[in-house]
């Protein structure tokens, strides 16, 4: 009955893409400016979490660990309070994740220290019997890429408007200045760890990616 | 024999170079996708190496037999059957080797970035943005050729396939797209990595046009594709038509329309609004309707011919593999329930359900096909088909090993993280129900194995087979040999 779509296949193609184009409108753009909104309070994310944030994606850690509290009591008794969409409002990419081979980590900052990362991330087994993390030595070896942070701060608060330099809100500024922002804040962190590699390497003015990577987690919250 | 005469000189050159890919890219994203199932058995195997953990083999994983194997036997198949079906040999050849050059390149460039750790994170859409714009002009060689080849078609009827693959073809292109859109920091600041780039959407939105492509590149690579090639190859194998058109019509609009709807189901219980949660979840129980269409409709094209199952191991893995399109098209929805879901979602169920659709429907209907396809192309006999029996056994044990331990690992450690105590109070800690799981992981390297195991012995038959091919025609001269291989 339908022959004549069959027979002309551009008017095929055609009713293809009308026929797939409605669910996808119907689901997303209702609720689009309501779900960009941020939470009261948020702020965006400030050098060194924002380099932390990065390397999150570069190790693609959300392969394992999801940042999506749901509204049960089991979850909300073991990781915190439920997620509210407002808390992602600056979050390019999402990182909701898809399985937890570990365990939640949207407020991990809540309940897990600076030296407990620090060991964990040695090796997961000093401080987790069992656990079946990969080791990260290297997030002690490699340096901060300030470059990237700058350029990510730089582009989604001239291209998104995401509020830096407001309030009490973090600063953007210079690649220079990012720079100078990253040692502050990572020797907030630093005073907490025991590796004396590292110490050693702040005091030469250089960041390693663990300190922004626990930077970044410590603010989960 | 009279027809021998009728049927155009094919041109089968890119067809064989695709074939060939699917191989290799099925071989190495197999071989990762042990290495890792065994790196939850045994941490050490993580071995302190950046490019050897888990965290960056897994999406190496995902894009290499999603996109290296799964797209590679679509494409190998698209060069085969449309010559046939649209009955003229194949036009634009050039055009046809550059989507092959182009194509092999993307998927090692994408090894190389993967493992180097340059990624959005977005599942299945993780390649940086210059690789993103290579894909789109892949992706429109290949749009360039299908429509050349609808252009140039001698038979003005488009057969089932054929909408098949056109849908792939619109579906992702729109699809990837929209969920690609990014901003290359560099080109704002001139400072950092230039492969950087931040998503167009934030947050939730992020999330939902992220599951949108997500959820529709199950659809529109690792279904609506593979359904062309059943639709071709089963009628073939066993020799007689499909067995009802109507059903086959109603089942591709069917499919087209709910699909998309049905990505909710992967963000239940999340910050999406309710009524889109419930919206997903209604269509992908609706989703059941088209699917099984397709499926009885390809299983019903054996009627009268099912005997054929005892001996023909090709039928074997065509009909065993729509078959498991019908279990895993039930044990989806099923999964989309929200209740359901509470329990199955972040635990391994997932990932079970995940297999049972690419190892049981896809890489079996692809098997199938190429085991279809090569001595046709290569005018020469299968090496062996006691091989390939085996094979079939081989990895359908597999496949069984690795959803069992799956689904019991689900669902175990699912429960596990919401029981409570008499008090209350969680029972056990999040450790617990890791250490819980080791067994069942163990089991799942096993089915792993197997099933890799089988896909080797499946490439040593096919090189023997190409290998053999002249010696085959030499032996029973070329034109005897010619015609009775089209005239199947």
């Amino acid at each position: 009955m339908f022959e004549f779509i069959e027979r002309n296949s551009l008017l095929l193609g055609l009713c293809i893409f009308i026929t797939i184009t409605i669910g996808g409108m119907v689901e997303i753009i209702p609720s689009f400016t309501q779900n960009s909104r941020p939470i009261e309070g948020l702020k965006p994310y400030s050098t060194l979490e924002m380099a932390g944030r990065q390397i999150y994606i570069r190790e693609s850690c959300n392969a394992c660990h999801s940042q999506l509290i749901r509204p049960f009591k089991s979850e909300t008794d073991r990781y915190g309070a439920y997620s509210l969409s407002g808390e992602y409002a600056y979050d390019r990419p999402f990182l909701w994740g898809s399985r937890r081979t570990g365990p939640d980590l949207h407020r991990i900052g809540n309940y897990r220290t600076t030296d407990w990362h620090e060991a964990h991330f040695i090796n997961a087994r000093n401080v987790s019997p069992g656990s079946v993390m990969p080791n990260f030595p290297w997030f002690f070896e490699d340096n901060v890429d300030f470059g990237t942070v700058h350029a990510e701060i730089i582009t989604v608060k001239t291209i998104f408007g995401v509020p830096y330099d407001q309030g009490d809100n973090p600063k953007s500024g210079s690649l220079k200045e990012i720079k100078a922002m990253g040692l502050v804040e990572a020797a907030e962190i630093v005073k907490d760890m025991k590796t004396q590699a590292i110490k050693d390497a702040l005091a030469k003015g250089e960041v390693k990616d663990i300190v922004a990577m626990i930077a970044y987690l410590n603010r989960m919250k | 024999m009279s027809q021998t005469a009728s049927i155009p000189d094919y041109d089968y050159s890119v067809a064989k170079a695709f074939t060939i890919s699917t191989l290799v890219w099925g071989a190495i994203g197999m071989s990762v996708g042990l290495t890792i199932a065994l790196e939850l058995v045994f941490p050490q195997l993580n071995a302190d190496l950046p490019w050897l953990s888990f965290n960056r083999l897994r999406p190496l994983h995902t894009n290499s037999v999603i996109f290296g194997f799964t797209l590679a036997g679509v494409f190998a198949t698209w060069y085969y059957v449309s010559q046939r079906v649209l009955k003229v040999r194949m036009v634009l050849p050039a055009v046809a080797k550059l989507h092959l050059i182009l194509f092999n390149l993307i998927i090692i460039l994408a090894a190389y970035t993967l493992l180097a750790g340059h990624t959005s994170s977005k599942e299945y859409h993780e390649l940086p943005w210059w690789l993103d714009i290579l894909v789109v002009i892949m992706w429109l060689t290949w749009g360039v050729h299908i429509f050349a080849m609808l252009g140039a078609r001698k038979e003005k009827t488009l057969y089932v396939s054929i909408w098949y693959y056109v849908a792939c073809f619109i579906a992702v292109s729109m699809l990837y797209l929209i969920n690609g859109l990014a901003i290359p920091t560099w080109f704002v600041t001139q400072t950092g990595n230039w492969w950087h780039s931040v998503s167009m959407f934030a947050g939730t939105n992020d999330a939902q046009v992220q599951w949108w492509f997500g959820h529709n590149a199950v659809a529109f690579v690792l279904t609506v594709p593979i359904i062309a090639i059943s639709y071709y190859f089963i009628p073939k194998q066993a020799n007689q038509p499909v067995y009802s058109y109507r059903l086959s019509l109603w089942s591709f609009w069917g499919l087209m329309f709910v699909y998309l709807w049905a990505g909710p189901h992967h963000m239940m219980y999340s910050t999406i609004p309710s009524w889109v949660q419930t919206l997903g979840m209604v269509f992908s129980l609706v989703l059941i309707i088209p699917s099984w269409g397709s499926m009885v409709n390809l299983l019903l094209t054996m009627s009268g011919k099912w005997e054929q199952l005892k001996t023909d191991p090709i039928a074997k893995f065509l009909i065993i593999g729509s078959t498991f399109y019908g279990f895993a098209t039930l044990e989806g929805p099923i999964q989309a329930i929200k209740s359901v879901n509470a329990i199955a979602h972040f635990t391994d169920w997932i990932v079970g359900h995940v297999h049972n659709g690419t190892l049981g429907w896809v890489s079996f209907t692809i098997i199938g096909a190429i085991y279809h396809m090569v001595p046709r192309m290569w005018k020469t006999k299968l090496y062996s088909e006691r091989l390939a029996e085996n094979q079939f056994w081989i990895q359908t044990l597999g496949i069984v090993f690795y959803f069992s331990s799956m689904w019991i690992a689900g669902i175990t450690q699912g429960a596990m993280w919401r029981t409570t105590d008499q008090f209350g109070s969680l029972a056990y800690s999040f450790l617990d129900t890791v250490n819980v799981m080791v067994p069942y992981w163990a089991l799942r390297a096993v089915g792993g194995s197997l099933f890799l195991t089988g896909f080797f012995m499946f490439f040593y038959n096919i090189h023997r087979t190409i290998r053999g091919a002249a010696a085959f025609q030499a032996q029973a001269g070329t034109k005897s040999a010619l015609s009775s291989v089209t005239a199947t």
